[in-house]
């Protein structure tokens, strides 16, 4: 039976990990005639090895990669040996494309790292085996290539060894295979070379096929299976479908369902081909419990005496994707194993220089930089720390706008604090003040560019609310920008965080029975989602104020567009700051077509209209 | 009891298609009915089980479908119980267009790349499951197992989302879609190793067998139809042939062989010195062609 090794190559550019892909597909026997006839051609069109085959433009398949003769992206390629398959992704060298390197390491078992013989160890050979770290390969092969530029010379490769074992013994980087090769010569790759007769350790080729694989070390650990879907083809089967992530479970097991805490047992394991008497780690299967207990999507089966950790605030290591840089306290949202919450991030604790490993002080994360942070869940999640489970510690985050995967995560540990602040159990609850106030609560959030009319149409909202004998409060965004929000100011991240705290203060108010309403221009579609999410469903009544950019421009009631025009005020919403309009608000108000008295009227209709 | 290389496969598109279904608003499975498609149809129902897989089948007829496709197409629907959308290029058809007389690259286009774009729109799908892996051509050794298409379905290679362990982003604005590739990590071998293992049904145009055929610029075609003009001078002769690949009969070329049992078949691939795109006429423009389709839009 053979079995399958995922593996990474990287290091420095030129350093000819292509050309040893190449050359590994080539001497497995992998490469068909006519991509030999093609790969000859694209040799002499666009090859840099004269009249040799370059086996760099098997990998480097892309159009644009071939203009400027450079890997991109990650590649997966794929060959075989009588003893073991091989997905090999292969990851840019190029500093730039760092993140994409993370991509091919999250799925792999084991890295292999390039040295050039004739330059030796290298700023990006460090930064590369930091990632490698960081993402918790623990099996790393060396290849000091090109040995055939240094004369195939002992004391040269046993120098490199060494200067790369020092700071790997600094890193904290365990195990390590070094083997000189060339990769376009095939010396010590797939054969031992005759060039180096005083070498006595694996080939290349060896050292692969014999590297333990990482599924092996997660059947031993406790059971964890998170569930992706419940299967309910009809009333008499309700299943649990997922893959297993560590350990094995077997009918009859104790199983805990996190988070909630309830217990059963494992009735069946079943699949297409029949019902099985044990499953481990890696198999995608579908579980029936022996009692009749809910659960769903994001839930994790695990065992029931060693059941994995919980928490909503973190410490973890992230490498920023994103074109954007992260923005300290926007929610974004969070994926772990099947579970999706939003998450804020803090300001970095530190920068991580992944050339010196030096802790760099930081506001924020750009593309490429590793970070340390702490963030915060709206919800509890499931975990381990990465370094004991990559499937239960390892996150992406997704910006909510353009959905786009901007961060790969992994976490470190849970916060104390989270464990420690417990909320204070009130005895009087948000139902006993609104009933006493004989209304329901909820917060009208008036959302618009600065002249669109909220803080005169919030005013009249209260007015009329206040005449018909209902208990409101307004919080204007100038108001409380002298008082508690006066250390902020206007860049993106002081403006959700003035938009966070007015949600904080909104749902105090209402958790008080109070009808909020707020005049804010908020500009941002995700701190507004926040908000939202900060209340009870349908407490939160989202109300565009809608007037043009041209007609708020013209009325200017504070001169403020005069000022951001003439470069007098920077960050201005609408001027050199974006406003997202909402989607679907609950409520439009078109302030071209209605009085401000109308659109009060309307506005309490739709608040007094919701009970 | 340690995995297989075809275990971990198929336990990764397993969770690939349970992904899919769970957070997908509206998906569906492209159904090209070749052998990888077979495959995928396979593990799909594996993943359900005892439920069908949550998605109808949609197959982009070009109208020149090998006759024997389209029985196994509707012979698996039928077995299966899963609804089948058959697509069709009408108007392009209607004007004449036809793999003998019109440029490939503008065949392909319209009966293929602009069918399954209509198709797509109509259907207002947000999640389209297909076949292709990583192995067959190295546009798709770059390609992610989720892929952003945006407004007119077109890929943009430079702004794809990474992608890290198993966490699939699934997540696309309105207008916009993904293309999920859960076979991405299997090679031509594999298929046909999962094919043997787990007696997957397959279109018996994979076997060898007499066939009648003519010769055309070195390519042997299959003449399945009376619909297949022959040139001066060219007669139809009977052939022991299989086809590696599926497409448009008058564009996929055979080869000929007597491997007439899957065991038999397996080995002679083994041995076999041409990749398996090798038949396939659409692919022979520029060493590009399969990045700049996909950018248009094809699967």
């Amino acid at each position: 039976m053979q079995d399958l090794l995922r593996f990474i190559t990287c290091g420095s550019v030129d350093d000819g990990k292509s050309t040893l892909i190449g050359r590994l597909l080539w001497d497995c026997q992998l490469l068909m005639e006519d991509q030999r006839v093609a790969l000859a051609a694209d040799s002499k069109r666009v090859g840099t090895q004269g009249e040799d085959i370059d086996f760099a433009l098997l990998v480097d398949g892309l159009a644009a990669e071939r203009e400027q003769g450079i890997t991109i992206d990650v590649a997966y390629r794929f060959f075989a040996t009588p003893k073991r398959r091989f997905i090999v992704a292969d990851c840019p060298g190029h500093e730039q494309y760092t993140r994409n390197m993370a991509t091919g390491a999250s799925t792999a078992d084991a890295a292999v790292i390039l040295i050039d013989a004739s330059k030796g160890v290298l700023t990006q050979t460090r930064r590369h085996s930091h990632i490698v770290r960081l993402l918790g390969l623990r099996h790393l092969v060396l290849a000091v290539n090109k040995m055939d530029l240094v004369d195939n010379d002992r004391a040269t490769f046993e120098a490199i060894v060494a200067d790369y074992r020092a700071f790997a013994d600094e890193e904290g980087i365990g195990a390590v295979t070094a083997i000189p090769l060339s990769g376009l010569k095939g010396d010590n790759v797939m054969e031992r070379s005759a060039a180096t007769p005083w070498y006595d350790g694996p080939t290349l080729i060896e050292a692969l096929e014999t590297l333990p694989v990482e599924l092996d070390a997660e059947v031993a650990r406790p059971f964890r299976m998170p569930v992706q879907l419940v299967s309910r083809p009809n009333a008499d089967f309700r299943g649990y479908a997922g893959q297993i992530v560590a350990g094995t479970v077997r009918p009859g097991d104790a199983v805990r369902l996190l988070p909630s805490g309830r217990t059963t047992g494992i009735a069946r394991i079943v699949t297409m081909d029949g019902d099985l008497g044990q499953a481990s780690a890696g198999q995608s299967v579908t579980l029936t419990f022996a009692d009749e207990v809910d659960c769903s999507r994001g839930e994790t089966i695990a065992a029931a005496e060693a059941p994995p950790q919980q928490s909503d605030q973190f410490e973890a290591a992230l490498v920023w994707l994103g074109e954007q840089e992260l923005v300290p306290g926007r929610g974004y949202t969070l994926k772990l194993a099947t579970q999706s919450v939003t998450a804020t991030v803090q300001p970095p604790k530190y920068e991580l220089n992944v050339n010196s490993g030096e802790h760099l002080a930081a506001k924020t994360l750009g593309l490429n930089a590793i970070g340390v942070v702490e963030l915060a869940t709206d919800a509890p999640l499931v975990f381990e720390p990465y370094g004991e489970s990559r499937a239960l510690g390892g996150f992406v985050l997704v910006d909510k706008t353009s959905n786009d995967t901007v961060a790969a995560g992994m976490i470190h540990f849970a916060l104390r604090r989270a464990q420690n602040v417990h909320w204070q159990h009130i005895e009087i609850g948000r139902e006993a003040h609104a009933a006493q106030k004989g209304q329901r609560p909820c917060v009208v959030w008036l959302t618009g560019l600065s002249g669109a009319g909220k803080s005169t149409i919030a005013n009249l909202v209260e007015k009329r609310l206040h005449a018909l004998g209902r208990h409101s409060f307004l919080l204007d965004g100038d108001n409380v920008r002298h008082g508690l929000n006066r250390d902020l100011g206007f860049t993106e991240t002081d403006r959700i965080e003035n938009i966070r705290r007015v949600g904080e203060v909104a749902k105090l108010m209402a958790d008080a029975g109070l009808i909020v309403v707020t005049a804010f221009i908020s500009p941002f579609r995700a701190e507004r989602e926040m908000v939202r999410r900060m209340l009870p469903e349908g407490e939160f009544l989202e109300v565009f104020v809608d007037a043009p950019l041209s007609v708020a421009e013209e009325r200017d009631p504070k001169g403020l567009y005069a000022k951001a025009r003439s470069g007098a005020l920077k960050n201005f919403t609408g001027i050199d700051s974006p406003y997202e309009a909402p989607e679907r608000p609950d409520l439009r108000i078109d302030t071209t077509a209605m009085s401000p008295e109308d659109a009060a009227e309307a506005i309490v209709e739709a608040v007094l209209g919701q009970r | 009891m340690s995995m297989t290389h075809l275990d971990r496969l198929e336990a990764e598109s397993i969770h690939i298609l349970r992904e899919v279904a769970a957070e997908a608003k509206k998906p569906v499975f492209l159904y090209s009915i070749g052998k990888d498609s077979s495959v995928m149809l396979h593990l799909a129902r594996k993943a359900f089980a005892p439920a069908p897989p949550p998605f109808p089948l949609l197959h982009i007829a070009s109208g020149w479908d090998f006759r024997a496709m389209l029985e196994h197409r509707d012979r698996t629907a039928a077995a299966l119980g899963m609804e089948l959308i058959v697509w069709h290029n009408d108007a392009a058809a209607a004007d004449g267009v036809n793999p003998f007389d019109t440029p490939t690259p503008v065949y392909t286009r319209l009966m293929l790349t602009e069918a399954l774009r209509a198709a797509l729109d109509a259907g207002g799908y947000d999640a389209i499951l297909g076949g292709g892996r990583r192995d067959e051509e190295k546009a798709r050794a770059k390609e992610r197992i989720v892929s952003v298409r945006g407004r007119n379905h077109r890929w943009d290679p430079k702004r794809q989302r990474p992608e890290l362990w198993n966490l699939y982003n699934l997540k696309v604005n309105a207008g916009e879609s993904v293309r999920v590739f859960p076979i991405s990590n299997w090679t031509e071998r594999d298929i046909w190793e999962y094919i043997e293992r787990e007696a997957i049904d397959v279109v018996p145009l994979y076997l060898a067998a007499k066939r009648p055929t003519v010769v055309r610029d070195g390519t042997i075609l299959m003449v399945d139809d009376e619909r297949f003009p022959l040139a001066e001078g060219e007669v139809i002769e009977e052939r022991l042939i299989r086809f590696r690949t599926m497409g448009c009969y008058p564009l996929t070329g055979a080869m000929e062989s007597d491997a007439d049992t899957l065991p038999k078949m397996i080995a002679e691939m083994a041995a076999s010195r041409t990749s398996e795109r090798q038949g396939r006429v659409i692919d022979r423009d520029e060493s590009a062609s399969m990045e700049v389709k996909k950018r248009e839009g094809y699967f």
